[in-house]
């Protein structure tokens, strides 16, 4: 039939009725030979085996209601010890009657980060919500915040350098002299407060009681640590990178030089390190937070992993794209900003959410210096001897944890490929 | 073809001198002692057998190569290790690439305007404007929001002409503008080339091309071995090529 009409005007046919459908599909991927068919049958029926094993410890006979782990016995799964310990879980040490603040922090990151995912705030945006959700963040997990008159003068530095330079030819006159000012009291002000006229000033936003670091615990630890960490981490490698790929030899060799002394040690002992020897070798009466250290240890061994993988992206990039960018007359900051670091990170997403992914769960290594993270808050609900013997049920638990953070960090990755590749096809 | 847009020059100001330039890759001398004189509305077309120095001539010109000895003066400026200089020169040099080098990741009319917001610090409706009128002139302005990587190659390449074309450029260098272009796409990037020469633009195209040297050069420049062997008016050179290696290279490329 289809024969008689001349080439073009061909009807679309539709596909042979079972190649398509549920029943189509089956036949052609699970059951196409007699092989094929024996290996599904055979993983459908170990898959269920396992599965029906799992549920019975896990639901079925576990114990949900349990007040103490001598009921728990002899069942099944013990989740009542998660039900009954959760809090210690979730916040270790942080004070008990103060719960409410570490679970709030950590809805204000979650949210904060949530935020971030979407595109359309990858823009001055997301300043404002990283700084209001930091703020939210500390104010709750510390309770008081100082804010010392040099972190208002540097910020007003930078902001108004920033606008100056970036915005410079472009911006309305008065635009431009509002920069100039901020710019100018940042200066004038960061000198006097050096030459110590101005006095050691600081804004005390005080609602709450003071919690320092050492008793903070449990998730938002590890959430600090993961988030700041490769917040700032992130940046500092992509410096990293272009460092190593700069023509300066001695910018080049100490990017090098860096990166592979990072690379070289574990962060076992680059945290051992921050947190036993730095100490030693500050003169006395100076302290830094340990948390803080820790924070600073994480952020150096991210930083240089993340700048091998930018430097790959970097690599990928045909040399053209930077011969156009450099023949219309951009210059080095703009060229890098606009052409190259939006394409390089691009090309390296799976890698860089893959090191993110490792990232959050490398940070459980700061027990080693006896920083309460999840991991080690959800350990100290072991100690309890009136709940001992119930190891795989809270590991089980925090492993789900860590899966749902994860996961997500994957599924994101997955998205924002595909979105940032809709329309260009390479 | 139409008849030659050629027109008499000799009064017309130098825009482009290069004098005694010499570069080498390495212990490989590509370019021995080039002297170039280009005028103003001059079109010039240069050909010459692979690894003869043609791309690197021209791309001395706006510095993607770094010449190592002579001189070369664009529009009054001196090319020297100057960034002033240099991206003084790259704002009066429009240069069209081989492999388009289009950005992928900006859509067709953020390329455009690219340049003239950041390097020009254009207003952002204003540069659009220019953008859109440069699409339609090129002929393909419902591609404006498109990505690089939908387009044909043709569309590509005049998308990247007008992208050079954006910045308002005095002078503007071809790199073999059409030879990574599918046979039926060569016509619509050459006509769109014979326009821009018909407005007077200054052009340093290096094309195998030679119904489009035919048609709009003033001059066509043979080269071999890093030397101009040999320079004439179109009609002249195709007609009586006086160098052997000229009449070697012509025999290859117009034989059939």
């Amino acid at each position: 039939m289809t024969d008689a009409l001349p080439m073009g005007e061909r009807p679309q046919l539709a596909p042979p009725i079972d190649e398509t459908g549920p029943l189509g599909w089956a036949r052609k991927h699970l059951f196409s030979s007699w092989l094929n068919g024996t290996v599904t049958i055979a993983l459908i029926v170990g898959i269920g085996w396992i599965l029906s094993w799992f549920l019975e410890w896990a639901v079925f006979t576990a114990n949900f209601t349990a007040s103490t782990g001598a009921e728990c016995r002899g069942g099944g799964a013990c989740w009542a010890l998660i039900r009954e310990k959760f809090r210690l879980i979730f916040f270790g040490t942080y004070p008990f009657d103060q719960h409410w603040r570490p679970l709030f922090a950590v809805v204000a990151m979650l949210a904060m980060l949530v935020l971030s995912a979407d595109r359309r705030m990858w823009n001055w945006r997301l300043l404002i919500i990283w700084g209001i959700g930091s703020f939210i963040t500390f104010l709750l997990m510390f309770g008081q915040l100082h804010i010392p008159l040099t972190l208002f003068l540097v910020v007003a530095l930078v902001v108004g350098g920033i606008g100056m330079t970036m915005r410079k030819g472009i911006a309305e006159a008065g635009e431009m002299n509002a920069y100039r000012a901020l710019a100018a009291i940042g200066l004038v002000g960061i000198v006097l407060r050096i030459l110590g006229i101005l006095p050691a000033w600081s804004l005390a936003i005080a609602p709450f009681s003071y919690v320092e670091t050492s008793m903070w615990g449990g998730i938002p630890v590890t959430l600090i640590l993961a988030t700041y960490g490769l917040v700032f981490a992130f940046p500092y490698g992509i410096l990293l990178a272009l460092g190593r790929r700069s023509h300066l030899p001695l910018i080049k060799g100490l990017c090098v030089g860096f990166i592979e002394l990072i690379r070289g040690v574990p962060l076992i002992s680059l945290l051992i390190m921050a947190s036993v020897m730095l100490p030693l070798f500050l003169p006395s009466g100076v302290t830094i937070d340990k948390f803080l250290r820790a924070q600073v240890a994480v952020i150096l061994f991210a930083g240089a992993y993340i700048a091998e993988i930018i430097r790959g992206g970097l690599q990928s990039l045909p040399k053209g794209q930077f011969e156009a960018a450099d023949a219309m007359g951009l210059n080095y900051p703009q060229k890098t900003l606009l052409i190259i670091l939006p394409q390089a990170l691009r090309v390296v997403i799976p890698p860089l959410i893959n090191t993110f992914i490792g990232f959050f769960k490398d940070t459980s290594l700061v027990l080693i210096i006896g920083i309460f993270d999840f991991l080690n808050s959800a350990n100290q609900a072991l100690v309890d001897p009136n709940w001992a013997g119930f190891p795989g049920e809270v590991y089980l638990f925090a492993a789900f944890i860590y899966f749902c953070f994860c996961f997500s960090m994957s599924r994101f990755s997955k998205k924002i490929e595909v979105e940032l590749n809709r329309g260009t096809r390479r | 073809m139409a008849a030659s847009v050629a027109h008499d020059l000799s009064n017309a100001p130098s825009v482009i001198t290069l004098t005694g330039v010499n570069k080498w890759f390495g212990q490989f001398h590509v370019l021995s002692d080039i002297n170039l004189d280009v005028k103003e509305g001059e079109k010039i077309v240069i050909c010459g057998p692979s690894g003869s120095g043609k791309s690197t001539l021209i791309r001395c010109i706006n510095r993607l190569e770094e010449h190592q000895a002579g001189d070369i003066v664009v529009d009054g400026v001196t090319l020297t290790n100057d960034v002033k200089n240099i991206e003084a020169i790259r704002r009066e040099v429009g240069m069209v690439f081989q492999s388009f080098n289009l950005f992928p990741h900006l859509t067709i009319l953020e390329n455009l305007t690219l340049a003239p917001i950041w390097v020009k610090k254009m207003p952002k409706r204003d540069a659009e404007e220019v953008a859109m009128n440069l699409l339609k002139r090129v002929r393909i302005p419902e591609q404006a929001l498109k990505y690089p990587g939908q387009l044909s190659g043709g569309q590509q390449q005049r998308v990247a002409i007008a992208r050079a074309l954006c910045m308002r450029p005095k002078i503007m260098l071809f790199d073999e503008p059409t030879s990574a272009l599918d046979p039926e796409m060569v016509k619509e990037v050459l006509d769109v080339m014979i326009e821009l020469a018909g407005e007077g633009m200054t052009m340093l195209c290096v094309t195998h091309e030679m119904g489009f040297a035919r048609a709009v050069a003033d001059r066509v420049i043979f080269m071999d071995r890093g030397e101009i062997v040999e320079q004439n008016e179109p009609e002249s050179f195709f007609a009586n090529p006086r160098n052997e290696r000229t009449k070697l290279f012509l025999g290859q490329i117009l034989h059939h």
